[in-house]
C-alpha cells in the first residue's frame, strides 16, 4: 500500500513541476512583454529598462525559470510588484481565509451529497428521486456568479434583508470573528459541490444495491436500513471520494468567481486583482498553490478510496 | 425502459451500426428533458440572436432625459442601467458574444481534444501514456485559473479568451474519446481497413470517428454548458468583452452595485445565462440517458 501511494506522490509532484512549466511559459512565449503590458505604451525606454531589470527579464529564460523554482522550493516567491511585499507574505492572510472558506463548504457538502445519493439510491425512481435528480441536474449546471447573485438577491438585497451581501472585514481578524458574512458564499459553494457528489453517489450505490453480497445480506433479514448504511454505502464510496476531490479541486476555480461576488478577501479576489494590476509573481504563485491543491486532494482521494475499500486495503498490503 | 422499444427494431448490431447519431436523436427526442431543454435553449439563443437587431436604442449610448438607475417607464421599458444606458437594449445585444465565444471555445476543444483521443487510443504504447499523461497535467488548473494567468500577461484579449477556454476543453474531451474509441479500435473492420492499407487519418476520422459519435455528442453538450458558464464568468470578472460593448456577464458586474435601486440590469442576464446553462445542461442529459439506453439494448440483444 505504501509502494502505492509512493508512486502516486511522485506522479503528483511530476504534474506540479510540469504545471510550473506551463505557468511559466504561459508569461514568458505569449506575444508582448510583460515591462511593456505592466507601463504601458507610453513608457520610456529607461522605466521599461529598469523594470525588466527588476522582473529578471533581462536574463535568459532558463535562469529566470530556474530562480522562480528554486525560489518557491525553499518558500521564496518572490516580491509582489504592487506594493513591493514578499509574495508570501501577501498570500498567507488570504489563504487563511479561503481556505476556511472550502473547507467550511466541504464538511458542509460531502456528507450532505452522499446522504442525499444514497436515499436517492434506497428510493429509486421515487417522487424523492426524481425531485433530486431533477434538482441536481439543474444546480450543477448553474454558473457559481449566477447562484451568488441570485442568493444575493433573495437574502441580502431585495427579497429579504436578513444575511450581507458583501464581506467586510478587518485585516488580520479571522473569517471565524464573521459567521453571518460565510453563509452566502459558503452557500454558493455547498451548491456547486452538493449535485456531482450526490449524483455519483446515486449512481454507485444503484450498482452496490444491486450486487450479490447485498443480496445475500437481505436474505439473512438484516433491515434494509442496516443493509444501505452498513453493507452498500461504504462499498460506495470509493467512487465518489474520487469525483468529490476532483470537485473540491475544481472549487478553487468556483472560488475565485464566489469571492469576488462576495468581496470576501481571499486568495481568490487576490487572483482577479492582481490579473487586473499585472502582479505577475503574485499570479503564479496563486496558480502553482492552486495546482498543488489538485495534487493534494486527488491523492487525499486516493488514499481514502484504499481505506473504504476491503478489498484494495488488502491486496495492496 | 421504454428505451428497449426503440432498439428492438434495430437489425444485428455487431458490425457497423447505420447511422448511430440519427438513432441517438431520435431516442433521445423521446425524452421530456430534452423536449424542454432544447425549447430553453432555442429560447435563449433566439433572443441572443434576434434580439440585437431589434434594440429600442443604441445599447451603448445613454438615454436621453434619463438618470442612471432610472425606473421602468414607457421610455425605457425595463429602465437604465448605472451609466443611463436602455437596460432592454443592452440585454438583447449582450447575449450574442457570450453563445460566440462560448460556441468558438467549445468547437476548438473538441476538435483537440478527438484528434489527440483517438490518436492516443489508436496508437496505444509509449504516444498513447504521453499524450493522456500531459492531458492529466492540463487538468491541474481549473478553466477560469488558466485564462486568468494568460489574460495577466496579454490582457483581456478576446481571442485569448477563447484559446484559453478551448485549451482547458481539448484534455476533458481527450479522455472521453480515448475512452470511448479504445475498445473501437480492436474491432474487425479497423482490422479489415488496415489490411486494405488505408492511410492512418482515414483508418481514424472515416472509421473509428463514426462509432464514438454519442458519447462525443454527450461530451460536447457538456463542455458548451461548462464554457457559458466560464466564458460568462471571465467578463462578469472583467476579462472578457471590455466597456462599453453589450455583454451580459459585463451586465452583471458593472450594474451589481444599483441592485437594490433597479435590479433589472442584472436579474435579466442572470436569468438568461442560468436558462441557457439549464437548457444545454438538459439536452445533454435526455441524449447521455439515451445513448446508455441504446447501449443496454445493444448488449441485451447479443
Amino acid at each position: 500500500m505504501t509502494g502505492f501511494i509512493i508512486r502516486r506522490l511522485l506522479l503528483g509532484l511530476v504534474t506540479l513541476w510540469i504545471t510550473s512549466l506551463i505557468i511559466f511559459a504561459a508569461t514568458q512565449a505569449l506575444p508582448g512583454d510583460a515591462a511593456r503590458s505592466i507601463l504601458g505604451r507610453s513608457a520610456t525606454p529607461e522605466s521599461l529598462a529598469a523594470l525588466r531589470q527588476q522582473l529578471g527579464l533581462d536574463k535568459s529564460v532558463f535562469t529566470q525559470y530556474w530562480e522562480w523554482i528554486s525560489g518557491v522550493l525553499t518558500g521564496d516567491m518572490g516580491a509582489s510588484l504592487v506594493n513591493s511585499l514578499p509574495v508570501t507574505e501577501v498570500l498567507s492572510d488570504r489563504l487563511v481565509y479561503s481556505l476556511f472558506l472550502m473547507l467550511l463548504a466541504a464538511a458542509i457538502s460531502v456528507p450532505l451529497g452522499i446522504y442525499l445519493g444514497a436515499a436517492s439510491a434506497r428510493r429509486r425512481d421515487s417522487a424523492f428521486d426524481q425531485t433530486t435528480s431533477v434538482a441536481t441536474l439543474g444546480l450543477a449546471a448553474l454558473p457559481e456568479f449566477v447562484v451568488g447573485i441570485t442568493l444575493v438577491v433573495v437574502f441580502a438585497t431585495n427579497v429579504f434583508t436578513w444575511l450581507p451581501g458583501v464581506a467586510v472585514t478587518e485585516p488580520g481578524v479571522g473569517p471565524w470573528h464573521y459567521p453571518k458574512q460565510l453563509i452566502l458564499p459558503v452557500a454558493v459553494l455547498v451548491i456547486a459541490v452538493v449535485p456531482y457528489t450526490a449524483r455519483i453517489m446515486r449512481a454507485s450505490t444503484v450498482e452496490i444495491l444491486e450486487s450479490d453480497f447485498v443480496e445475500m445480506a437481505r436474505l439473512k433479514g438484516l433491515p434494509e436500513q442496516r443493509v444501505l448504511w452498513r453493507h452498500a454505502v461504504p462499498n460506495a464510496l470509493a467512487p465518489t471520494f474520487q469525483v468529490t476531490a476532483l470537485n473540491l479541486a475544481y472549487l478553487a476555480g468556483g472560488i475565485v468567481v464566489v469571492e469576488a461576488v462576495f468581496n470576501y478577501p481571499g486568495v481568490g479576489l487576490l487572483l482577479v486583482d492582481s490579473v487586473r494590476s499585472r502582479d505577475m509573481p503574485v499570479v503564479q504563485a496563486i496558480a502553482l498553490l492552486i495546482a498543488a491543491l489538485y495534487v493534494v486532494l486527488n491523492l487525499l482521494a486516493d488514499v481514502a478510496t484504499i481505506l473504504v475499500s476491503p478489498r484494495l486495503r488488502t491486496s495492496l498490503e | 425502459m421504454t428505451d428497449a422499444v426503440v432498439v428492438e427494431s434495430v437489425p444485428d448490431l455487431d458490425e457497423r451500426p447505420i447511422r448511430p447519431s440519427r438513432l441517438l436523436f431520435s431516442t433521445a427526442w423521446r425524452q421530456h428533458r430534452t423536449k424542454i431543454g432544447l425549447g430553453i435553449t432555442l429560447l435563449i439563443v433566439g433572443i441572443a440572436v434576434i434580439g440585437q437587431l431589434y434594440t429600442p436604442y443604441p445599447p451603448d449610448q445613454g438615454v436621453e432625459n434619463l438618470f442612471p438607475f432610472a425606473q421602468p417607464s414607457s421610455d425605457a421599458w425595463l429602465g437604465t442601467d448605472a451609466l443611463g444606458r436602455d437596460v432592454l437594449s443592452r440585454f438583447l445585444a449582450g447575449g450574442v458574444s457570450v453563445l460566440v465565444l462560448a460556441g468558438l471555445s467549445t468547437a476548438i476543444g473538441m476538435v483537440l481534444g478527438v484528434a489527440v483521443g483517438l490518436t492516443a487510443a489508436y496508437s496505444r504504447g509509449k504516444l498513447d501514456d504521453v499524450l493522456m499523461r500531459s492531458m492529466d497535467v492540463l487538468l491541474s488548473l481549473p478553466q477560469i485559473v488558466f485564462a486568468l494567468v494568460l489574460a495577466a500577461t496579454v490582457g483581456p484579449e478576446l481571442w485569448l479568451l477563447v484559446l484559453a477556454v478551448g485549451l482547458t476543453t481539448m484534455p476533458r474531451a481527450a479522455r472521453v474519446t480515448r475512452g470511448a474509441s479504445v475498445e473501437v479500435v480492436e474491432k474487425d473492420f479497423v482490422r479489415a481497413a488496415e489490411a486494405i492499407g488505408l492511410p492512418r487519418r482515414r483508418i481514424l476520422f472515416s472509421e473509428v470517428l463514426p462509432n464514438i459519435t454519442s458519447p462525443l455528442i454527450v461530451e460536447t453538450s457538456l463542455r458548451m454548458t461548462f464554457n457559458v458558464a466560464v466564458v460568462a464568468g471571465l467578463s462578469f470578472l472583467g476579462f472578457g468583452l471590455q466597456p462599453p460593448a453589450a455583454d451580459w456577464g459585463l451586465m452583471i458586474n458593472e450594474n451589481r452595485n444599483g441592485l437594490t435601486i433597479q435590479p433589472w440590469p442584472v436579474l435579466l442576464p442572470v436569468l438568461a445565462i442560468a436558462l441557457l446553462t439549464i437548457g444545454t445542461s438538459l439536452v445533454g442529459d435526455g441524449i447521455s440517458r439515451a445513448a446508455i439506453g441504446i447501449e443496454r439494448g445493444r448488449s441485451a440483444s447479443e
